[in-house]
């Protein structure tokens, strides 16, 4: 037996070694896949699982590409985007102007970079404030159930039946519109869903050896939810907020198209759609299809990120189950 | 079923005793106050002090808030001094119209949906479940209004088919159907991007199930396992699906409003945004979500009295 091991030497050793009869099925496969040598740090495996999604990883570069294209585009393609210059309104797209100009002359190859710039803050920051407050709230809602988990999910309930951009609306209304209270009115709508989740994958977990392990240690309630549950939730916390950045992306161009944007000449990609909307009949599709691709574009591409990180976690919590 | 039902249309009475909490705070949240809002900038501090006692604001806040409940209650929402109307009467003009859009969306979103999302499920990872996957995952990404601008450029200006513009609704059955073509197919293809990749993913769930390898392993054709079993058993999620799309229906109406100049209740709430007709906003409010609630509980008493083992939950 130890010869034919030896022999075989490198990776596959451990398939050939008989294992200990008390061991099921489940446990000689993850016995196999850790005897596995050498062993890869685990985001290495990570990354090879998120790279099997091609789909995952062209958007991952497409993204990529648009972050360089927005952020650090105006830096070589210097553009005068604040002040207006209405002798060069509606051009065409020419020599002077890649991508033409827009009713207030603005070159819209520049603009499409700064307007890029606030709506990929106002998606990712919304996302981030969503998944942080929605997180705690379905953590300790889940994690104390009872009568507490009763009166937080019903709070979630309400707001999920106020339709969110009647809501999102209704703040605009009460609120001036500046960039940190749009990102808030849309986390203020987006962190539910988040809660529902986070709320499930803790009522699961809270039954879990290690949590009760924990607890029987004498660890206070914040330490058990911020340490166990939030780390152990944290896959399917990451794959729901990879989608709320696309859906915050769209919930502000929606609101942009409303006409309740920040004002000019502050810019993103939905009020650029929408002024090129407003002039639909004049066929000037310089103005319409360049912000079109890129809102699209994006969204597509986040939602392909998202789905190369949910096969992540998939298989991360697939390992882990023994299946 | 009688223990379920008392369950949760107590549910439903809590989460609309929030919102009416929420709708009487934002009420209370606005600039200025209520009052400065109806009268403007200029009022005389008497006249204010007037209106304050005529619609009891100088009472404590829970006095309020149970005067204003019980109003609301019989239906009065208060008035809009903006367009000289009740706004209970603006309502009744205007929600039977979002009812007629909305409710055409939905149907013909599930009648698309469901064969579509069977026929992806069945040919999973496939030429066809490619095809329509990309294509719904594009019309998903994109903001709806650019839906409906797409619609126009194709059915109004290239092909000078239909109206660009719902202005018109209202003025006879011939124009209304011809006017309402574009924001229905607007917000239909919206709800079947919504639709179809939850009908797909219940299809493929379903697949796996053993009463379809029984049914394939006693010699059952294809179609019929697919007819009979999975389709079935697919639809049970769709019944609560049309429930929890609701607020996302609603919301995209007053998009598909806006755009189409509609006279729904989204428009009458986008003008009164517009104004600060703050009665009208409120009202709007307060009955959209009302409208989202009884939605959802009528979606989960279907679906309770369509699948037994929810009732014992």
């Amino acid at each position: 037996m130890s010869e034919g091991a030896l022999q075989a030497g490198g990776g596959s050793v451990g398939v050939e070694a008989p294992a200990p009869p008390s061991l099921g099925r489940a446990a000689l496969l993850d016995a196999v896949e850790l005897a596995e040598a050498p062993r890869r740090p685990l985001w290495r495996e990570n990354l090879a699982i998120f790279a099997a999604n091609r789909f995952a990883l062209a958007g991952a570069a497409f993204l990529v590409l648009v972050v360089l294209f927005c952020f650090v585009g105006p830096l070589a393609y210097r553009t005068d985007q604040t002040l207006t210059n209405v002798i060069n309104a509606n051009l065409p797209p020419s020599g002077q102007f890649p991508l033409g100009t827009n009713p207030e002359g603005f070159d819209i190859l520049g603009r499409l970079m700064v307007g890029g710039q606030s709506t990929l803050e106002v998606g990712f920051a919304a996302a981030l404030v969503a998944t942080v407050f929605g997180t705690l709230w379905g953590a300790v809602a889940g994690y104390l159930g009872g009568l507490v988990d009763a009166l937080l999910m019903r709070v979630v309930d309400t707001m999920l039946s106020i339709p969110f951009l009647f809501f999102v609306v209704l703040l605009g209304t009460l609120l001036q519109p500046t960039l940190p209270l749009i990102i808030i009115a849309i986390a203020s709508v987006s962190w539910l869903s988040t809660a529902r989740v986070v709320r499930g994958e803790t009522l699961s977990l809270r039954t879990r050896d290690y949590v009760v392990a924990a607890r029987g240690f004498g660890n206070r309630h914040a330490r058990l939810v911020l340490r166990h549950l939030v780390p152990n939730a944290l896959g399917v916390v990451v794959v729901n907020a990879t989608l709320k950045v696309a859906d915050a992306i769209l919930l502000f161009a929606s609101i942009s198209f409303l006409g309740l944007g920040v004002p000019p000449p502050a810019t993103n990609w939905g009020r650029m759609l929408t002024t090129g909307i407003n002039n639909l009949f004049d066929n000037y599709w310089w103005q319409l299809w360049p912000a079109a691709f890129l809102i699209v574009a994006t969204v597509i591409a986040i939602n392909a990120v998202g789905d190369g990180l949910h096969d992540v976690v998939d298989k991360r919590m697939g390992a882990g189950e023994g299946k | 079923m009688l223990g379920y039902l008392a369950r949760r249309v107590g549910q439903a009475l809590v989460v609309m005793l929030f919102v009416t909490l929420i709708v009487f705070g934002l009420l209370h949240a606005l600039p200025g106050g209520l009052v400065r809002a109806q009268l403007g900038p200029k009022a005389t501090p008497l006249a204010v002090h007037e209106l304050e006692v005529q619609e009891g604001l100088n009472r404590s806040l829970p006095v309020q808030y149970a005067i204003w409940l019980g109003n609301a209650l019989r239906g009065n929402l208060g008035f809009s001094y903006h367009l000289n109307t009740p706004v209970s009467t603006l309502i009744g003009e205007y929600f039977p119209r979002d009812l007629l859009l909305t409710g055409v969306a939905i149907f013909l979103a599930i009648a698309i949906s469901v064969p579509l999302g069977l026929l992806q499920g069945a040919r999973r990872n496939k030429g066809a479940d490619y095809v329509l996957s990309w294509s719904l995952l594009a019309m998903y990404s994109m903001p709806s209004f650019l839906l409906g601008v797409i619609g126009i450029i194709i059915l109004n200006i290239q092909l000078p088919l239909l109206p660009s513009t719902a202005q018109s609704f209202g003025q006879g059955i011939g124009t209304d159907v011809r006017v309402l073509v574009l924001p229905v197919l607007t917000l239909t293809l919206g709800n079947i991007a919504y639709y179809s990749r939850y009908v797909r993913s219940s299809v493929i769930d379903n697949l796996l199930e053993d009463y379809v390898r029984t049914a394939r392993a006693k010699g059952v054709p294809e179609r019929r396992v697919l007819v009979r079993h999975v389709l079935r058993n697919s639809l049970l999620p769709v019944v609560s699906l049309i429930g929890i799309s609701f607020p996302y229906v609603v919301s995209g109406s007053l998009i598909v409003e806006a755009l189409f100049d509609y006279p729904g209740m989204g428009l009458l709430f986008w003008d009164a945004q517009q104004t600060r007709d703050y009665p009208v906003l409120l009202g709007v409010v307060l009955l959209v979500s009302a409208a989202v609630v009884v939605g959802n509980l009528l979606a989960d008493l279907a679906y309770a009295a369509l699948d037994p083992r929810i009732r014992y939950d």
